[in-house]
Parts: structure tokens; C-alpha cells; sequence
């Protein structure tokens, strides 16, 4: 009885082996791709079942979800994260009406994308290197740019760091580690991606991050940028804003694929997608994607999910290609309202300070 | 009629009179193109013949040429000509030289248009001025024109030229409306590509210039006359092919050149005027050597005090000819 078990038993075992072994020594042997055989002709495609889901910590209501993501961040920085997002609107009212009134050539707002810049950028180190694109000067407040400096590069004055040669709200500041803005599109992220190279064979433990819009991905340099940074192994955060709209082109006009995280696997990528529109998920992840990056020396897509609630810039009235009601909608479920919404349920603002800190943050920003 | 109801006349009647044309760039469809010089197009003709793409000038370029080497007529639009240096490679190595690498087999009938040159305001990125770099390449045929007349002329006959051009506007002109006679409001006219224009008949200095700088010559020449000078400008209408011929038919008369021009100064449209009047017998009759006035040779700066001392001016223009006339 035993010796026939064990005959089964070992025929299995052979068989076992045999079928083992016929998998790994019949493997594709291409170069190409490091996969298996199949038998089944099926055309491969996506299936909206597959979208990468939308990460967050907040509700619409500004109430955590799940107390185990709150991030431990002491009140000095809430506030202060608050109190960014607040100034960088009243400057945008400021000098939106700015050039309304001929003082300035050209502004581009803000509205609607408070919290990406600022919940991106506080999770960073002071050091880490930015590569912006044209909506992010959040960023700068965020990291101590003064408000005169925004106002002498936007009125191009003899204080203005560049001297009077770029266009308003193309900024750049050495200091505070952020590179000058450059117009024509995308050319940042393959920059960005030569910038990570240089601080990896540096080994200076530093960072990259860029941003970038939905629409800029489409460039040409995008596909460059990520292809290097994902074969060279270089530690950039590409950061995309994807705030639906690209001047008047909506996104199912600018892409068919599932945003630009989906586009992550193709490059060998990893990627993480969040409510860019939830301060605290925006933080959680930047957060996880630079430990990510510094530690295994890679890229990673980080996707914010936003909503584009002014103009593309005051050469634009978006009335004409999106309706009215959908702005409002996107401008009351504004980031920075949620982000107030909480820091009240955690006793860290209330209704008198928002009343004496808009009048002196309008104060600030008028003076300057 | 201004300078873009001009264009979009011309774009309009093109599309109506040939079915192969149509539009591409970003912004075009509904939005009536970037600076409103597609108005109403999409509106007309629909999703097949006004696209609204992906924001790539290499994709978008390179997807024209490929239509156009294969039957269709596409109107492609670089938002600014500065952007078009992200898709210069279709531009020059696909759309110019094919008809010359394919011995003649494979024509591409593609027009690129958009605005070219300093506008006010937009700094070094959007002020480029790109007649010298294309009027460099054997194969594209390049136009830059200033008036209305010459907008809606020349592209059609753009339109209908079965090589590449390269249509250079100016954003500055799109909102001067300019007289139109009635031949030019017509469906049927075509201006020749390659033939310059006299704008202003005069017999003591030749002021030869394109785009924008065809205005700064008018004005110079208006105060010019108050003082006794009587100036002929030039409107080179093409960068490429160049009308020598009208030029030295001026410099043999008035026997003084000036060549004005926004863009930098060196290896410009000016250095080849001049270079081609000394190669002339003209050379013989002139009583001065031929002058540039150019843009300053440095990235266009943003601030409007720095804008305005980048560009040439007409006061700029008359003291230049003053000197070459002997006066003070």
C-alpha cells in the first residue's frame, strides 16, 4: 500500500516538476518583455472597473474619514497651511484685478487648486527641487516668498529678482529652490528628470518634484521625461494637476486613457492618484512618494484630481465653453473652505480670526 | 476690414471652394482659435473640418504633414510661431524637404500659419521673430504680410500653393482694419506669392521691410515728408521667394537702402537684402552703403520701458535716413 501511494506520490511529484520546469525553461526568451505564453487571442484593453481610485482623507465635509490617515502635523503648520492658501487667493483677487485695470499685462489664477499646491509642497523638504509649470505659486507662498516678491515680478519692476525680462507669474527663486518658469510647455519635466539624475549620482538624499496640467502632458516631453527618469532611475515626483480643462479643451478632448496615473505601468512607474481638492490626502501622499523615491532611487506619478474654478489666465472667459453652473458647484466644494471646515472641528481657527486675518491679509497684499 | 476678418474670410472661402482644406491646431473649434482669427469656422463646418487638438505641436504638425502627403489640404495653426519650435523638425525636415528627398513624387500642400514676431507684453518666449529661420530653408515658400488685403490674398494662395508654406501673422495687426477694394473683397482674389508691394512711392530713400515694420516705415516716412524726404516703402509681402526685383528696381532709383525689420540682426532678413543688392549690378548706383534697422539684439524683455527701447520705432527710421541723405 505504501509503495503505491508513494509511486502515485512521486509520479506527481514528476509530473509536478515536469510541468514546472516546461514553465520556466519554454519562458518567452525575447528581450523585449519579461512575460508568458498564452494560448487565447484577446485584445487587452482597460475597463473602467480598473480606474485608479481617488485616495483621500477628508469628506466633502471636511470631517477625516479614517482617523489612522490623519497626519500627525503640528497646529503651527495647519495654520500656516491655511493661512497660505488664504493669501495666495487674496493676491489673485489683487492682481487678477490688476491687470483688469491695465496696471499689469497678463495674471493667471489660482482658484480651485489651493490645496494641491500647498498640501504637495509642505510634505517636501525646504531643499528638494521644484519644476513648475504656471499654477503653482502657492508653492512659493508656501515656502516664504514675500508678497512684494510676487508683486515687483508681476509689475516687472527694478526690484523684480529677474529684472523686468519674464512675463507676470513667471516666477523663479534661487533661495527658495525653485526653478524660473519657462512659457512652452512641459519642457520642465525633462529637466526635472535630469535634475533627479544629477542629485542621485550626487547622493545628496534630495528630491525632485515638477508639476505639470493634464493638457502639458500631452507633450512630447512628457513621454521623454518619464521614459529617462523610469530607465535612469532618478527620484522625481511628476506631479500632475489634473484640473479638467486645458485653456477650453476638456479632458475627454485631451486624453482617452484613465488620466495620467494610468499612464505610470507603461513606463514601468508606479503611481498614486488623490483628491487634489483634500489638503491632507494631497500631504499623505506626496508624503509616501518621496520616501518612496529617495529610498529606491525612482520616479513616481502622482496624480491630483482638481477643478480649474477660475479662468486659464486673464486672456481667457471660460463662461464660453463651460457652464456657469458647474463652475459654482466646483467653487463652493472649495479646498480651502474643507481645509477650514477642519481645522474649526480641531479648534485651530474660528469665525473671528477668519474676519481679522482676511482684513489683514487684504491689508498685506494692498500695502505691498 | 481688420487684418483677422481678413484671414478668416479667406479661411472661409477656401474651406467652401475645396473640401480636401481644413483646420487643425489647439483652441480652433469652439473656442474660435486662440486669437479669434477661426471665428465662427467650427460653428459652419463642423467637427470634420476644424479640430481641436491635444496640446503637441510635434503630434499635431506631424499629423498634418501625414495628411497632407496623402490628399488633404490642412491649415495648421501654431498658437504663437514660438511654439512651432517644439515641432520645427516636422516643419522643415518632414513638410519642406519631402518634395526634394521624393524627387518630385510626394508634394505636401500644407500651410502653417499663426502669429510670428513681438506682440506687447509676452517677453522673450512669445516674441520671436522666425522670417530669417524659415526664409532659410530651400522648399518652404514663407509669407509675411502686413495689410489686409494681404492677409486674405496671400492665404489663399497659400491655400491653394501646392507646397509648404509657412504663413507668418502678427497679433499686434490682427485688429487693424485696413481698406479693402472691391476686387479684394472678392472670392476669387489671390495675391502671387513672391511679389512685393509698394506701399508708398517715393524718389531719395528705399525703406524695405515685412509684417509689422511695413507700419513703422509708413509713419517714418510721413515724418519724413514733413521735412522734404520722400521715402518708397517696400512691402516684401514674401519672405520667401524674396522680390529682388522690386528691391533693386527701388535702390536704382532712389539709389539709398534701409531695411527694417523687428527681428535680430544677425543673419536677418536685412543682412540678405543687403547682401544680395551688393551681389547686383544696383550695388554701382548706390550712393551710401545699404543700412539695417533691426530689433536689438537681445531676448524681447517684458518690461514695457525695456519693450519699447528692443524694437525698431519710426523716429529710429528717420534719423537712420537722415544720415545716409547727409542731413541733420
Amino acid at each position: 500500500m505504501a509503495a503505491f501511494y508513494s509511486k502515485a506520490l512521486n509520479l506527481n511529484a514528476f509530473r509536478a516538476v515536469q510541468s514546472h520546469l516546461r514553465l520556466f525553461c519554454d519562458a518567452p526568451k525575447f528581450p523585449g518583455a519579461k512575460t508568458t505564453w498564452t494560448q487565447t487571442l484577446k485584445i487587452s484593453e482597460a475597463k473602467p472597473e480598473d480606474n485608479l481610485p481617488v485616495y483621500r482623507v477628508l469628506d466633502k465635509q471636511g470631517v477625516v474619514i479614517d482617523s489612522s490617515h490623519e497626519p500627525k502635523l503640528s497646529s503651527e503648520v495647519l495654520r500656516k497651511m491655511y493661512k497660505s492658501m488664504t493669501l495666495l487667493n487674496q493676491m489673485d483677487n489683487i492682481l487678477y484685478e490688476s491687470q483688469r485695470q491695465g496696471r499689469i499685462s497678463f495674471y493667471m489664477t489660482n482658484y480651485g487648486e489651493e490645496a494641491a499646491q500647498i498640501g504637495s509642497i509642505a510634505a517636501l523638504n525646504n531643499d528638494d527641487l521644484v519644476f513648475a509649470q504656471y499654477r503653482e505659486a502657492g508653492v512659493l507662498v508656501y515656502r516664504g516668498a514675500s508678497i512684494d516678491f510676487f508683486m515687483n515680478q508681476c509689475y516687472g519692476n527694478n526690484l523684480d529678482v529677474g529684472r523686468g525680462k519674464q512675463m507676470p507669474v513667471h516666477y523663479g527663486n534661487k533661495d527658495l529652490h525653485f526653478v524660473t518658469l519657462s512659457s512652452p510647455l512641459t519642457t520642465q519635466l525633462p529637466q526635472a528628470s535630469g535634475a533627479a539624475y544629477a542629485f542621485k549620482r550626487a547622493k545628496n538624499g534630495k528630491v525632485v518634484i515638477t508639476y505639470f496640467g493634464d493638457g502639458a502632458a500631452s507633450e512630447g516631453d512628457f513621454h521623454a521625461a518619464l521614459n529617462f527618469a523610469a530607465t535612469l532611475e532618478c527620484p522625481v515626483i511628476f506631479f500632475c494637476r489634473n484640473n479638467g480643462y486645458a485653456i477650453s479643451t476638456p479632458t475627454n478632448e485631451q486624453y482617452r486613457g484613465d488620466g495620467i496615473a494610468s499612464r505610470a505601468p507603461g513606463y514601468g512607474m508606479g503611481a498614486i492618484r488623490c483628491d487634489g481638492n483634500d489638503l491632507l490626502a494631497v500631504y499623505n501622499t506626496v508624503k509616501l512618494a518621496r520616501k518612496y523615491c529617495s529610498e529606491n532611487n525612482k520616479p513616481i506619478i502622482v496624480e491630483a484630481m482638481t477643478y480649474r474654478v477660475g479662468h486659464h489666465s486673464t486672456s481667457d472667459d471660460s463662461t464660453a465653453y463651460r457652464p456657469k453652473e458647474e463652475i459654482s458647484m466646483w467653487s463652493t466644494e472649495s479646498p480651502v473652505g474643507k481645509f477650514r471646515r477642519y481645522l474649526e472641528t480641531k479648534g485651530l481657527w474660528s469665525e473671528e480670526e477668519e474676519k481679522s486675518w482676511a482684513k489683514d491679509v487684504r491689508k498685506q497684499v494692498q500695502t505691498s | 476690414m481688420t487684418v483677422r476678418d481678413a484671414l478668416n474670410s479667406a479661411l472661409d472661402e477656401e474651406m467652401e471652394r475645396d473640401d480636401r482644406v481644413f483646420i487643425l491646431g489647439e483652441e480652433v473649434a469652439m473656442y474660435d482659435g486662440a486669437y479669434k482669427v477661426s471665428r465662427g469656422l467650427w460653428k459652419k463646418y463642423g467637427d470634420k473640418r476644424v479640430i481641436d487638438t491635444p496640446i503637441t505641436e510635434m503630434g499635431f504638425a506631424g499629423i498634418a504633414v501625414g495628411a497632407a502627403m496623402n490628399g488633404l489640404r490642412p491649415v495648421c495653426e501654431f498658437m504663437t510661431f514660438n511654439f512651432s519650435m517644439q515641432a520645427i523638425d516636422q516643419v522643415i525636415n518632414s513638410a519642406g524637404k519631402t518634395f526634394y528627398m521624393s524627387a518630385g513624387e510626394v508634394n505636401v500642400p500644407i500651410v502653417f500659419r499663426g502669429p510670428n514676431g513681438a506682440a506687447a507684453g509676452v517677453a522673450a518666449q512669445h516674441s520671436q521673430c522666425f522670417g530669417a529661420w524659415y526664409s532659410h530653408c530651400p522648399g518652404l515658400k514663407v509669407i509675411s504680410p502686413f495689410s489686409s488685403e494681404d492677409a486674405k490674398g496671400l492665404l489663399k494662395a497659400a491655400i491653394r500653393d501646392p507646397d509648404p508654406v509657412v504663413f507668418l501673422e502678427n497679433e499686434l495687426l490682427y485688429g487693424t482694419p485696413f481698406e479693402m477694394s472691391d476686387e479684394a473683397l472678392s472670392k476669387d482674389f489671390v495675391l502671387p506669392i513672391g511679389k512685393a508691394k509698394i506701399e508708398r512711392p517715393g524718389q531719395h530713400v528705399t525703406l524695405v521691410s515685412h509684417s509689422k515694420a511695413v507700419d513703422t516705415c509708413l509713419e517714418a516716412a510721413k515724418l519724413l515728408a514733413g521735412e522734404g524726404v520722400e521715402c518708397e516703402v517696400v512691402n516684401l509681402r514674401s519672405l520667401r521667394p524674396l522680390d529682388m526685383d522690386t528691391v533693386l528696381k527701388s535702390v536704382s532709383k532712389t539709389h539709398r537702402l534701409i531695411t527694417v525689420e523687428q527681428g535680430w540682426p544677425q543673419s536677418g532678413i536685412g543682412a540678405e537684402i543687403c547682401a544680395r543688392v551688393m551681389e547686383s549690378e544696383v550695388f554701382f548706383q548706390l550712393d551710401a552703403p545699404a543700412v539695417r534697422v533691426t530689433g536689438a539684439d537681445v531676448p524681447m524683455p517684458y518690461t514695457k520701458s525695456l519693450e519699447v527701447a528692443a524694437i525698431p520705432l519710426p523716429p529710429d527710421v528717420v534719423r537712420v535716413a537722415k544720415k545716409l541723405l547727409g542731413l541733420k
